[in-house]
C-alpha cells in the first residue's frame, strides 16, 4: 500500500524522485481511502512557484474537501490534466495513473525531510 | 394557543424515567445566576380567535393590491397569477419540508429544484443555475464576488440605473473584503455611458460590471455593447434581469452574459411588502464551480432509475467552510418553487403574452401622462414596462399621490424618496394585471390637479 | 410508488395552454415599434406547453414524493423541525400582508411597520438586547450582518486594521467560518474540551489583541450548554473582542435564559427554527439579529422606529450604519408568521417550548442510550450527538442506518456533524411531538440498532421502501446533468 520507493508527507502526499530534480506528487493510498470517491480535482497551473507546505491543490469527494500541500518547492512543470476529465483515476490508481504534478525542485534535500514508507505506515496505523 | 402534546402526567413520567425530580433539574448546566427568575415581558397568550382578529385588524391598516390598483414597480411586481398556482405550491409536503438532505424522500423539491434550474436556464440562455438566493440585490452581490475570485481583480462596475438598493446591497458586500464599487454613470437617454465604461476599464483593474435590463429607470440598456466593451477589458459581464421581459427581451447569454442574475418574484410571488424575494442566478460553464449556494443534479439509484440528489456540495460552507464560495445555507426554496409553477402554468405563450400586454399598456400610459402639461420624458431612450417621469415643480406630487389614494391607486414611484438626487423623478409601472379603465382613471386624476 | 416521474418539460403539445391572458384593451402596436429590434429575443423560447390539469397533477406528484413535517416525524438536529402552526399561514396569507408593495407610502403600512415593530421588541427582550434589524433573510445572512456590525464598530474605534481573527470552536456550524471570511476575517478555531464545551485555557491562547469576535452557538451543536459561558465572555471582553451568539439552537433557551445576560453583544434568531415559521424546502426563512447599545448605530438601514402618536417609520438617516444586505426590509411573509407564533403562546407558552423541547431530548437519549455510543454523556438540551462507532465495526455505517430509519417512515437525523464526532447523529426532537412518537422513534432505532448486529446488509441496502432507492451521489458530482435539455432534433434529409 505504500510503496518503498516514494517518500510521504505527514499531510499523506507520496513523493517520487525523478531524473533532472524533478518531483512526482500525488496522494496516498490512505488519503483517497478517507476522502471517498474523488469527483473533482482543482490543478496547479503550470510554470507555478511553489513553497513546501503550500497548499497547491485541491482534491474533492462527494463529502469532503481536502488541500492538497506541497511536499517540497520549487516549480510546477507538468500537471496531470486527465484528472479533470476522469478524477476517478486517484481512487483507482493514487501512484500512477493518479498523480497529480510534477515540480521542479530548488532543493534537492528538501526530500529528506519527507518520511519513508515504514514511517508513514506507522503514522498511518495511529490514524 | 399550544402545541406541545405532552400532558403533565407525560412530563412527570419522563422526568421520573430520567431520575430528575423537576424540569428545572434539566437546565442545572446554566449558572443559576443566569437563569430567568421572571416570565419574558411579552403579551399574554391568546386563542385561535382572538389571535386571527388581531391579525386581520393589523392587516386591515394596510392598502392592499387587491384593493388598489398599483402602479409601483421598482423590483417588485404586482401581475396576475393563476389560481393553479398557489394550489399546488403550497401543499405542505413542499412548505413544511427542510433542505432536501435526505434525497430518497425528498425527490418532490429536489425534482422541482432542477427543474427550476433548467427554467432559468432557458430564460437566461445560460449552460447553469443555482437554487436561489435571498433576492435580486443578493444575487448580483454573490455575482460581484464569482467576478472578483474567477478574475483576481479588486473592483467591480455598476451602472447607474442598477437599482438603487442593488447597489447599496453590493456595496455592503464589497467592502469588508476592501474590494471597490465604482459607479459608471448615465446619459440623457437613460442608458449607461460608454464612453465612460471605456475610460472606466482602462488600467483593467474591474472584475466585472453588473447592468440592468431594462434599468432601474425603466430604460433599456445597450446590453451587448457593454458585454463586449467589459470584455475586451478582460472582466465578466454581468446582466440583472427580470425575467417576466425574458419572454420578449434578448435573452442574457444572447449578447455575451457570463453570469446573469435578477430579482424572480415576479414568477407567481406575491409582493408581500418586499420579502420573501427570490434572488436566481445563472452562469456560463467554466463559472460553475463559483456559483454560491446548493444545486441539484440528476442520477441514478441502485436500480438505475432517474432521482436528483444535491450535488457539488464541496463548494459549500458546511464541507469547505472559511474556503466555501459563499456562507448562504438557507435560500428561497419556496419561491422558486412557486416560480416554476408560474412558468409552467403561463408556458412559452403566457410569458410572452404577459411581457406584451406590460410594454403595451405601459406605452399607452405614458402616451397618455406625458401628453399633460407638466409632464415630460425624464429619458428619451427606449422603456420596457416602467417609465420614469420628470415632474414639473409646481405640480405637487405628494398632493396627487393622496388623491390617488383615496380614489384606490397606489403610485407611482416618487424617486426623491429613494435617493435625494432624483427628487422630481417619478417612476410608473405598468404590467398585465393593470386595467385601461385603471389607468385612464389614473391619468384624470393626474390631469386635475 | 417506485417508479420515475417525468419532468414538466418531457410531455405536452405544442399549442397546448395552462394560463392565457386576457387580450390587450389598449391599441396594440408592433412590438418592433416600441422596442428596437436589437432589444428583442431572436431565439424561440423553450418553455413547456401543458394543459392546467397535467401542471397540477405533475406538482401533486412532486409533493407526494416529499417528506416534511406535515407528513411525519422529522429529529434532523440543528435543524429545530417543529410542527408549523396553520394560523400563522393564514395570516401570512391575508391581503393586507401578503398583498403590499413595499414602495408603498407609510400612511398605507402602518399595521405592517407596527407589526415589524413589536416583533422587533419581542426579539429583543427574549434576547436581552435592545435593538434588532429584521432584514437578514436566513441564520447566515444573520451572521454576515452581525459580524458586519462587529467590524464597523471596531473600525469606529480605529481597531479594525488590528482586529483581524474571528475564533470559532471546532463544533460550530460551517456558516460561521463562512460568514467570518466573507468579512475579510482570519478563523482561528478553538477545540472542545472532554465535555464538550470550549477549552478555556486554550480561548485564553488565542484571545487577544487580534480578536475581532467569538462565535458561539449555546447550546453548541452537542446540544450541550456551556457552562463556562460567563468566563467565556469575560475573556474575550477584556481582550477587546465581541461576542456573536448562533441562534439556530436558541429553542433551548427561549424563556429560560437571555443570550444578552450571557454577555453576547450580537444574536441572531432563525425564525424558521426557534419560532416556527416553516422552511419550505429549503427557505425562506429570516434572521433577525439582536444587538448590544454600542452596537446599534452601525445597524443595516431602515430601522422600523416609532414615531409620535403611535405611528410607525422607517428610519434611514442613520450616518453610521454599515449600509443594507438585501433590498427592501426583511423577509416580512415570514416575520408575519413568528409574530402570530408569539403572540399565540405568549412568555409562559414560550418557557414552556423550551422546558419541553429539553426535556424530550432528554428522554429520547436515555431511551437510546445503551444501544449507541454517547461521546458526550450529560444531560443535553434540545438536542443530543450520538456516535454510530459501535456499529460501524460490523460494517454499518451512519449512513445506513439514516436510510434504513427513512423505511420506517422517520425523517433522519442529521448526521456526520458535528464534524468532531465520529459517525455522528444528532437528533432533535422537538417539543411538539407526542410520546408516542418519540417512543415509536426511538423503536425503529434500536431496532436497527439490532439489524446492524443481525443482518447488516439489510441496513446497507436501505432504504427499501422509498420511490427511489439509495442514489449515486458519486455519479451526480462526476457525470454533472443540472438542467433537462431536449433531445437533439433528427437531422432532416
Amino acid at each position: 500500500m505504500y510503496p518503498e520507493n516514494l517518500k510521504y508527507s505527514k499531510e499523506h502526499e507520496w513523493v517520487m524522485a525523478e531524473a533532472g530534480n524533478r518531483a512526482r506528487i500525488g496522494i496516498t493510498f490512505f488519503a483517497q481511502k478517507e476522502l471517498g470517491d474523488v469527483v473533482f480535482v482543482e490543478l496547479p497551473e503550470e510554470g507555478a512557484e511553489v513553497a513546501a507546505g503550500d497548499g497547491f491543490a485541491v482534491v474533492e469527494s462527494v463529502k469532503a474537501v481536502s488541500d492538497i500541500y506541497a511536499p517540497v518547492s520549487g516549480r510546477v512543470v507538468e500537471v496531470n490534466q486527465a484528472l479533470n476529465d476522469n478524477p476517478e483515476r486517484i481512487n483507482e490508481d493514487p501512484y500512477g495513473e493518479g498523480w497529480i504534478a510534477v515540480i521542479e525542485m530548488t532543493d534537492a534535500a528538501e526530500l529528506d525531510d519527507l518520511l519513508n514508507s515504514d514511517d508513514y505506515a506507522a503514522l498511518v496505523a495511529e490514524a | 394557543m399550544r402545541f406541545v402534546p405532552t400532558t403533565e402526567a407525560e412530563k412527570r413520567e419522563m422526568l421520573a424515567s430520567l431520575g430528575a425530580a423537576s424540569i428545572e433539574e434539566l437546565f442545572a448546566d446554566i449558572p443559576a445566576g443566569l437563569r430567568l427568575k421572571d416570565e419574558l415581558d411579552l403579551p399574554p397568550a391568546m386563542y385561535e380567535s382572538e389571535l386571527t382578529a388581531h391579525l386581520r385588524s393589523l392587516a386591515g391598516r394596510n392598502a392592499d393590491l387587491e384593493n388598489y390598483a398599483c402602479f409601483m414597480g421598482g423590483g417588485v411586481y404586482d401581475r396576475l397569477v393563476p389560481a393553479a398556482l398557489s394550489a399546488v405550491a403550497s401543499r405542505a409536503e413542499f412548505v413544511t419540508a427542510y433542505t432536501p438532505y435526505q434525497a430518497e424522500i425528498s425527490q418532490g423539491v429536489l425534482q422541482a429544484i432542477y427543474e427550476y434550474q433548467t427554467f432559468i436556464c432557458q430564460l437566461t440562455g445560460l449552460d447553469v443555475a443555482n437554487a436561489s438566493v435571498y433576492d435580486g440585490a443578493t444575487a448580483c452581490a454573490e455575482a460581484a464576488l464569482m467576478a472578483v475570485a474567477h478574475t483576481g481583480r479588486r473592483a467591480v462596475l455598476v451602472t447607474e440605473g442598477l437599482h438603487p438598493e442593488y447597489r447599496r446591497v453590493v456595496e455592503t458586500y464589497l467592502r469588508p473584503q476592501g474590494l471597490e464599487l465604482i459607479t459608471v454613470p448615465q446619459r440623457e437617454d437613460g442608458q449607461a455611458d460608454m464612453a465612460a465604461l471605456e475610460a472606466l476599464s482602462v488600467g483593467k483593474k474591474a472584475a466585472g460590471l453588473i447592468a440592468q435590463q431594462p434599468n432601474f429607470f425603466g430604460c433599456l440598456e445597450p446590453m451587448a455593447a457593454l458585454a463586449q466593451t467589459m470584455h475586451e477589458a478582460g472582466g465578466l459581464f454581468i446582466a440583472c434581469v427580470e425575467p417576466v421581459s425574458l419572454g420578449i427581451l434578448a435573452s442574457p447569454g444572447s449578447y455575451g452574459a457570463d453570469i446573469a442574475v435578477g430579482e424572480g418574484q415576479s414568477l407567481g410571488n406575491p409582493v408581500s411588502f418586499g420579502g420573501p424575494l427570490l434572488g436566481f442566478m445563472a452562469a456560463k460553464q467554466d463559472l460553475l464551480r463559483r456559483l454560491p449556494g446548493r444545486i441539484v443534479g440528476a442520477t441514478v439509484d441502485k436500480d438505475g432509475r432517474r432521482g436528483f440528489v444535491l450535488t457539488l456540495q464541496a463548494r459549500e460552507q458546511h464541507i469547505r467552510r472559511e474556503k466555501a464560495s459563499s456562507n448562504i445555507c438557507s435560500n428561497q426554496a419556496l419561491n422558486a418553487l412557486y416560480a416554476a409553477v408560474y412558468l409552467a402554468l403561463a408556458g412559452k405563450e403566457g410569458l410572452k403574452e404577459a411581457a406584451n400586454l406590460s410594454v403595451q399598456k405601459a406605452h399607452y400610459l405614458y402616451k397618455r401622462l406625458t401628453a399633460l402639461p407638466g409632464w415630460r420624458p425624464a429619458f428619451s431612450g427606449p422603456f420596457f414596462n416602467e417609465f420614469c417621469l420628470a415632474v414639473d415643480e409646481r405640480i405637487d406630487w405628494e398632493q396627487i399621490e393622496r388623491r390617488l389614494l383615496e380614489q384606490k391607486i397606489i403610485g407611482g414611484l416618487p424617486l426623491g424618496r429613494l435617493e435625494r438626487k432624483y427628487e422630481g423623478l417619478v417612476l410608473f409601472c405598468v404590467t398585465e394585471a393593470r386595467t385601461r379603465a385603471e389607468m385612464d382613471r389614473l391619468v384624470e386624476i393626474v390631469a386635475a390637479m | 410508488m417506485q417508479k420515475e416521474m417525468s419532468l414538466i418539460f418531457e410531455g405536452g403539445a405544442p399549442g397546448r395552454r395552462a394560463f392565457v391572458l386576457p387580450p390587450a384593451d389598449v391599441p396594440e402596436e408592433p412590438l418592433e415599434r416600441l422596442i428596437p429590434a436589437e432589444h428583442l429575443r431572436q431565439e424561440e423560447l423553450s418553455l413547456p406547453e401543458q394543459a392546467e390539469v397535467d401542471v397540477v397533477r405533475h406538482y401533486t406528484n412532486l409533493s407526494r414524493r416529499n417528506f416534511a413535517v406535515d407528513v411525519g416525524f422529522y429529529p434532523l438536529g440543528s435543524c429545530t423541525m417543529k410542527y408549523n402552526p396553520k394560523v400563522n399561514e393564514m395570516a401570512a396569507s391575508l391581503p393586507g400582508f401578503a398583498k403590499v408593495h413595499p414602495y408603498q407610502p407609510e400612511e398605507t403600512v402602518q399595521g405592517a411597520l407596527e407589526l415589524m415593530y413589536n416583533l422587533g421588541q419581542y426579539l429583543c427582550r427574549i434576547a436581552g438586547l435592545n435593538h434588532v434589524s429584521l432584514q437578514p433573510a436566513a441564520g447566515a445572512h444573520g451572521e454576515l450582518t452581525g459580524l458586519l456590525l462587529i467590524k464597523a464598530y471596531h473600525m469606529d474605534r480605529g481597531e479594525d486594521e488590528q482586529r483581524r481573527e474571528v475564533i470559532i470552536p471546532d463544533s460550530a456550524h460551517g456558516t460561521n467560518p463562512a460568514s467570518a471570511a466573507m468579512c475579510g476575517y482570519k478563523v482561528v478555531t478553538v477545540r472542545s474540551d472532554e465535555r464538550g464545551g470550549m477549552d478555556l485555557a486554550e480561548l485564553r491562547k488565542v484571545a487577544g489583541p487580534k480578536t475581532a469576535a467569538l462565535m458561539l452557538t449555546n447550546p453548541n451543536t452537542l446540544g450541550l450548554f456551556d457552562e463556562n459561558i460567563t468566563e467565556i465572555a469575560a475573556i474575550v471582553h477584556e481582550a477587546g473582542g465581541l461576542l456573536y451568539y448562533d441562534g439556530a439552537n436558541a429553542n433551548a433557551v427561549v424563556g429560560i435564559a437571555k443570550p444578552g445576560d450571557m454577555g453576547f453583544d450580537v444574536v441572531h434568531f432563525n425564525l424558521h427554527k426557534t419560532f416556527s415559521t416553516p422552511h419550505g424546502g429549503g427557505g425562506p426563512g429570516a434572521g433577525p439579529v439582536c444587538v448590544c447599545d454600542k452596537l446599534a448605530p452601525f445597524l443595516p438601514v431602515p430601522v422600523v422606529v416609532a414615531a409620535e402618536e403611535g405611528r410607525y417609520k422607517l428610519d434611514y438617516d442613520r450616518p453610521k450604519s454599515i449600509g443594507q444586505v438585501k433590498s427592501f426590509y426583511g423577509n416580512f411573509g415570514v416575520l408575519v408568521r413568528a409574530y402570530a407564533y408569539i403572540r399565540a403562546l405568549g412568555a409562559s407558552g414560550l418557557r414552556e417550548v423550551a422546558e419541553t423541547a429539553v426535556l424530550h431530548a432528554n428522554y429520547l437519549m436515555r431511551k437510546l442510550a445503551p444501544y449507541f455510543d454517547l461521546p458526550y454523556d450529560r444531560p443535553c438540551k434540545h438536542e443530543f450527538v450520538l456516535s454510530g462507532k459501535r456499529q460501524k465495526s460490523r460494517g454499518v455505517r451512519t449512513l445506513d442506518m439514516a436510510k434504513r430509519l427513512l423505511d420506517y417512515g422517520f425523517h433522519a437525523p442529521t448526521v456526520y456533524f458535528p464534524l468532531i464526532v465520529d459517525e455522528a447523529i444528532m437528533i432533535e426532537p422537538t417539543e411538539t411531538e407526542s410520546k408516542e412518537t418519540l417512543d415509536a422513534f426511538a423503536a425503529a432505532m434500536i431496532a436497527i440498532a439490532d439489524e446492524a448486529e443481525k443482518d447488516p446488509e439489510l441496513v446497507k441496502s436501505a432504504p427499501l421502501t422509498t420511490v427511489v432507492k439509495r442514489l449515486d451521489e458519486t455519479r451526480a458530482a462526476r457525470q454533472l446533468d443540472l438542467r433537462w435539455r431536449p433531445a437533439p432534433a433528427a437531422k432532416s434529409g
